[in-house]
């Protein structure tokens, strides 16, 4: 009994040793869900189980190591970076790049992979979802018929949503999920405005390169952008109150992009209507101020969960590495970065 | 005010306002009074000084040459009310669901009756979309997570499932229904649908039959009126058929679904989710709904936005002027 339990290790250790190693510092979200498939493809260093610290781990567990598989968050710094001389590729699992140095990767010519436009259609349908649930106070009514108030309250007048329709909708950042999120509001009867780093002569929407503009026009501010050192902050209180005090805002983007501190502020003085956002300055920390506004609707950074789209991102994940490994063209390079 | 407001204004004198009779429980209020008593002059029992007895003893006083009557909600017209105003001709409903109205007896005395007509429709379209976004992508249940602070304890929350690619099957492909096709072809979905009658002017496929429509679909939207023929028909078969991933949205009225199925199916899991604004017996909603997270409730409010009740009144108030001056109903319903 003992032997064939021996036996049987060895040649787990043994199937695992011919796999292609695959770093993982902290495991990103696909990992949670289909860490079981992607490991029987390759074989995960995971820096996050050991005891070491993450510089002695690498110094010690990763000088041939050729492939990191990134959170999608969590910092991949040029130190870091500096600590993997075969670096070659790094797959990220999200359509930001501000967690990686990329000035460090171009440096030493690694390949990015980034999930591209796998996420877009996801994360614009959580943006509207998250307009119209403020607009019409989904969640707050939910909280109110579950506490068993509208039964015992037959006499309360709930307060008034809004219609969608006519609104003027200013999308911050016009690329492929800014675009997903106009086509559906669109169809719901709003009106399209955007704020881009250039203005984009094929679209037909109205541009405006000063975001406080687009703020001062709009009843709805959507943000959908990449944050950059441009971008942080970009969303401040000057933004906040050409908004106006009907002004409500989603972010799907990233948390510091907007001023959270001010628009913190501005919600709890009502200088804005609401807000609808599913990324924050320090996640997983959320403003304990934003929890005791009904005017508020807060989801926990899950904008790409679903089902489909994180089996599409293990089936990308997979694929780039194995083209990777097999020294055959990567599926989804990030050019010119 | 319109052209022709002002123009029928200059014509009467306040004796001469055709009279309106307004109808509704006291729980419902009448918020646009003022603009419709520029045109008519209106009569609320519950608004009478003295106070009637009841409501029934005052209409056989003061109601008899009564011609048109505003149903304020969903505020039940009986046939006995009915017979108390042997003058009445109109009907007008604050509503798009018109169930409350016994309709077997404006049938049989050639009463009209019209509804909301198209006020609602975006307004209830974009609700039916809430609920089906909030359900697949668990909007409200990760609110509460947020917000109970487990997010750093527990990390990430349950995945949800993507509108892109799911087959939709609307019931009822009225004003309410189109709108909401509109809106779910920008999400990627794919429509198909159920109606009284195939409408030949529309390419989504068409089920006769509900059952056979669940079949095909990852969604049932329910958009279409209470009829005798409505309700219930969501039933356990048609649940089954639809399927343990399955979701129902409801936007039309509670009894168009039989509840108490609908209810077993979510807390046995036979059911993906449901997000209902309608209830059976509104305001009372089954409280084993209350602690299922693939669950969205709402307290019937699709309609209430500042919008739709401007919308409403252009109705109301286009519909009595066609009445008195015998021009074309906005929105009159056909009594089947």
């Amino acid at each position: 009994m003992e032997n064939h339990n021996h036996e049987a290790k060895a040649n787990q250790n043994y199937l695992c040793n011919s796999l292609p190693e695959v770093l993982v510092l902290e495991p990103p979200p696909v990992f949670k869900f289909h860490g079981d498939q992607l490991s029987k493809r390759f074989h995960f260093l995971k820096a996050w189980e050991s005891p070491l610290p993450l510089h002695q781990y690498l110094t010690i567990h990763s000088q041939s190591v050729q492939a990191l598989l990134s959170s999608g968050r969590n910092p991949i710094t040029s130190e870091i970076i500096q600590l993997l001389p075969s670096l070659g590729i790094i797959v990220t699992p999200s359509a930001g790049l501000n967690h990686i140095d990329l000035q460090e990767c171009r440096r030493r010519q690694i390949s990015i992979v980034t999930a591209g436009t796998l996420y877009s259609e996801d994360v614009a349908d959580l943006a509207v979802g998250l307009l119209i649930d403020v607009f019409k106070k989904i969640s707050t009514a939910d909280r109110y018929v579950r506490h068993g108030l509208w039964a015992s309250q037959p006499d309360y007048q709930f307060p008034l949503g809004s219609k969608l329709g006519g609104k003027q909708v200013g999308i911050v950042g016009l690329g492929s999920i800014g675009l997903n999120v106009a086509k559906r509001l669109e169809a719901f009867g709003c009106n399209i405005l955007y704020n881009s780093r250039q203005k984009r002569p094929s679209i037909p929407y109205p541009y405006y390169s000063d975001v406080c503009d687009l703020a001062a026009l709009c009843d709805v501010l959507i943000i959908c952008c990449g944050l950059t050192d441009e971008t942080r902050h970009m969303i401040n209180k000057e933004v906040l109150l050409a908004m106006g005090k009907e002004g409500v805002i989603i972010n799907v983007g990233r948390g510091p992009i907007i001023d959270e501190k001010e628009m913190v502020g501005c919600l709890v003085q009502g200088e804005i209507a609401g807000a609808g956002l599913d990324v924050f300055e320090n996640e997983p920390c959320v403003p304990k101020e934003l929890v005791q506004l009904d005017n508020v609707v807060l989801s926990p950074h899950k904008a790409v969960h679903s089902e489909e789209t994180l089996m599409a991102l293990c089936d990308l994940v997979v694929g780039n590495f194995e083209a990777f490994f097999s020294k055959k063209p990567l599926l989804t390079p990030l050019v010119d970065y | 005010m319109s052209e022709s407001e002002t123009q029928s204004n200059q014509s009467r004198n306040q004796q001469d306002l055709p009279v309106v009779l307004i109808h509704r429980l006291s729980i419902f209020n009448f918020s646009f009074s003022t603009r419709l008593q520029t045109h008519f002059t209106l009569v609320d029992p519950l608004l009478h000084s003295p106070e009637p007895d009841s409501i029934h003893s005052f209409l056989s006083r003061h109601a008899t040459s009564v011609s048109a009557l505003l149903c304020v909600g969903p505020s039940p017209i009986t046939s006995q009310t009915l017979s108390l105003l042997p003058s009445l001709q109109i009907v007008v409903g604050t509503s798009a669901g018109i169930d409350h109205v016994d309709l077997i007896e404006c049938r049989r005395r050639g009463i009209i009756v019209t509804n909301a007509g198209h006020a609602f429709s975006e307004d209830v379209a974009d609700y039916a979309l809430a609920l089906l976004i909030d359900v697949l992508r668990r909007v409200s249940a990760s609110d509460r997570f947020g917000r109970s602070g487990m997010w750093p304890k527990y990390g990430t929350y349950p995945v949800g499932s993507k509108l892109g690619g799911k087959r939709v099957g609307i019931v009822g492909l009225g004003s309410i229904g189109s709108e909401v096709a509109k809106r779910l072809v920008a999400f990627g979905c794919s429509i198909a649908y159920t109606s009284r009658k195939k409408n030949p002017a529309i390419s989504y496929p068409f089920y006769a039959n509900v059952c056979d429509l669940a079949t095909n679909s990852d969604v049932l939207i329910v958009c279409c009126a209470l009829t005798d023929e409505t309700r219930h028909m969501i039933n356990k078969d048609v649940m089954t058929a639809l399927g343990k991933e399955g979701v129902i949205i409801n936007v039309g009225r509670g009894s168009l679904i039989d509840e108490k199925e609908l209810v077993q199916f979510l807390v046995q899991g036979e059911l993906g989710g449901a997000g209902l604004d309608v209830f059976e017996k509104e305001p009372d909603v089954p409280k084993e709904l209350f602690t299922l997270d693939n669950v969205v409730l709402s307290p019937h409010l699709a309609v209430l936005t500042p919008e739709s009740f401007a919308a409403l009144q252009e109705v109301i108030l286009g519909n009595l002027m066609a009445f008195f001056t015998n021009k074309p109903l906005l929105s009159q319903v056909q009594l089947e």
